[in-house]
């Protein structure tokens, strides 16, 4: 096996993920697998070829700068699990 | 035939010869999901109220004389598309409370067009899913067989449609979910070109092949709902501003000389036999109408998948990045600081294969890998394309099998997401290449499952495959047969 479950754990902080013991565990022999099926796509030679993010061409869709009006602060605060005045409010994140 | 049976368009002759009113057709509805939505669990959210206030409206719009083909139709969304006032969950714990504050604008031209949109639809965990299963308000069965599976990810808006429990559905597509579905519960689906709909309000999977379409009864109702939803937005900047066609003057049923592709990676061994009884009768369907076959190469079809579960999870890694307990959705409680809460409300709020995609594409994305999966993933996808802008030099359309086999059985294949993955084989490669495609009912297993057909067409080519699948349609009667429920 090529993944370890160390990679696993520290793909998951990298993630904002916490992950069980078991899950590291079965993520870890899935993962494998997965990544070693997608080995695959090094039989194929590459070089010289363009990468494509986007099917279809994509430009800089420009408008003017205007002032339009927005959902305002109490419709973006309204699905907040915690909130003070008109803010967000979050647990504690200098130490 | 009862109300919840009809076509949108069928539906839509009685409510302008005034024979039945909105009222009636959406209270019918509703009455039907009552009575079967808890054997199929095609619903996550029924909207009585606002269905019956949509209806009075449309109603009065008749009255007018303002009635447009989608005027007082009932409707149901994939829960996937935000919708003002109602909650949206994408299937996951993460939004089960999130209530939206706007209207995707999908919801914004339905409702515009006097559509009544009577719920939401269950789905795959943010879109992430082949059978339905990955929901977090429980698994879709397949009204054909409540043991099989109805597809993913679109697994309510196949549901409802073979259940009638809805007229018409919308779906989205990044990998298959709304062809493959279709094709396993015996409806219309199409997947149209990338940028051809709106993605706004649309929650995010992987935004370079997530598009938005129609499952319907019918072909004809499949062009009416593309013409509700289709064309260019300002809210989405890739969304593509080309003029939109009139889609039902596509609908002629003339395929003389049109030429189809048999792409030979497509009919492999290994395809279910009764999949292949129904594509080989299909061809002989086409030829009697006087369409033409030529073989052809799709040369990297078999990397398809590969390619996919590269540039899908890395574009889901960093798009489900946003949910983080703050601005909405779920929080975790009792976190020591904020990365604690972080970590804890993302292990709280996402199912295993949302987790699971999250950690491939930060994987694929995360430093030392990014060059070997994602970047040569991309490079593969050029090719991918290329082998479709190839074969559309010498043929109008490609005709295919949609998925291996008809719908498996309810966690047959849960505990081995690889071979998940490998029952999207002739799916993915559209959204890969950015194309347009279409589901079209074309047989029964033996088993009593219904088998679709794919017919993938040119970039922004939707009139061709809505005219190829009106055709088959015309000369067939799949489309007719109903699930028992």
């Amino acid at each position: 096996m090529k993944l370890t479950s160390a990679d696993v754990e520290h793909v998951a902080l990298l993630a904002r993920l916490e992950l069980s013991p078991e899950e590291v565990e079965t993520f870890t022999g899935q993962m494998d697998a997965i990544l070693a099926y997608v080995e695959k796509l090094n039989e194929l030679n590459t070089d010289g070829i363009v990468p494509t993010a986007h099917a279809v061409p994509v430009e800089n869709a420009f408008r003017d700068d205007e002032v339009r009006p927005s959902i305002g602060v109490e419709n973006a605060l309204a699905n907040a699990s915690d909130r003070v005045e008109g803010f967000f409010r979050v647990p504690k994140v200098i130490e | 035939m009862e109300l919840f049976d009809l076509t949108i368009h069928e539906l839509h002759d009685r409510l302008k010869r005034k024979e039945v009113s909105s009222v009636e057709a959406t209270r019918t509805m509703l009455a039907r999901i009552e009575a079967v939505d808890p054997k199929v669990n095609a619903y996550i959210t029924v909207t009585p109220e606002e269905a019956l206030a949509a209806a009075e409206a449309a109603d009065q719009r008749i009255a007018e004389g303002r009635i447009a083909p989608l005027t007082g139709i009932p409707v149901a969304l994939k829960d996937i598309f935000v919708t003002k006032g109602i909650r949206t969950t994408c299937a996951s714990r993460i939004l089960g409370n999130f209530v939206p504050p706007y209207d995707g604008t999908v919801v914004t031209r339905l409702t515009a067009a006097g559509a009544v949109i009577v719920g939401k639809l269950n789905q795959d965990e943010f879109a992430m899913g082949s059978s339905g299963e990955s929901s977090a308000f429980g698994p879709t069965r397949n009204p054909w067989n409540l043991e099989c599976i109805p597809g993913g990810s679109s697994s309510g808006s196949a549901a409802a449609i073979a259940a009638r429990t809805a007229t018409a559905t919308l779906g989205t597509d990044t990998g298959g979910s709304i062809r493959q579905p279709a094709s396993h519960c015996g409806c219309v689906g199409l997947r149209p070109t990338y940028g051809r709909v709106s993605r706004y309000g649309v929650i995010a999977y992987a935004s370079s092949l997530d598009q938005v379409g129609p499952l319907t009864r019918d072909v004809t109702d499949c062009a009416l709902m593309l013409q509700a939803v289709a064309g260019h937005d300002p809210l989405d900047s890739t969304s593509v501003d080309l003029p939109v066609p009139d889609y039902t003057k596509s609908l002629t049923s003339d395929v003389q000389g049109l030429r189809l592709g048999l792409p030979k990676e497509y009919y492999i061994e290994g395809l279910d036999p009764d999949v292949k009884r129904a594509l080989d009768e299909a061809i002989e369907t086409y030829r009697g109408l006087g369409a033409e076959f030529v073989e052809i190469s799709l040369p990297h079809t078999d990397y398809a998948v590969a390619t996919y579960y590269l540039v899908a999870t890395a574009e889901a890694s960093s798009n489900l990045a946003r949910y983080e307990g703050v601005r909405f959705g779920h929080r975790a409680e009792g976190a020591a600081n904020l990365l604690d809460m972080f970590r804890k409300t993302r292990a709280e709020g996402f199912g295993a294969e949302v987790k699971r995609r999250i950690m491939l594409g930060t994987y694929a994305l995360s430093s030392g890998y990014y060059d070997a999966y994602y970047l040569k993933a991309q490079k593969v996808r050029t090719l991918i394309m290329q082998d479709f802008l190839k074969a559309f030099e010498t043929v109008d359309a490609i005709l295919t099998p949609v998925a291996p086999t008809p719908a498996f059985k309810i966690g047959e294949k849960t505990s081995d997401p690889l071979q998940m993955y490998l029952s999207d084989i002739f799916t993915i490669p559209v959204n890969l290449a950015g194309t347009c495609a279409i589901s079209v009912p074309a047989g029964m297993s033996a088993a009593g499952l219904p088998i679709g057909l794919q017919l993938i067409g040119r970039p922004f080519g939707e009139e061709t495959i809505l005219r190829a699948a009106h055709a088959f349609e015309q000369a067939t009667a799949w489309h007719e047969r109903k699930a028992a429920l």
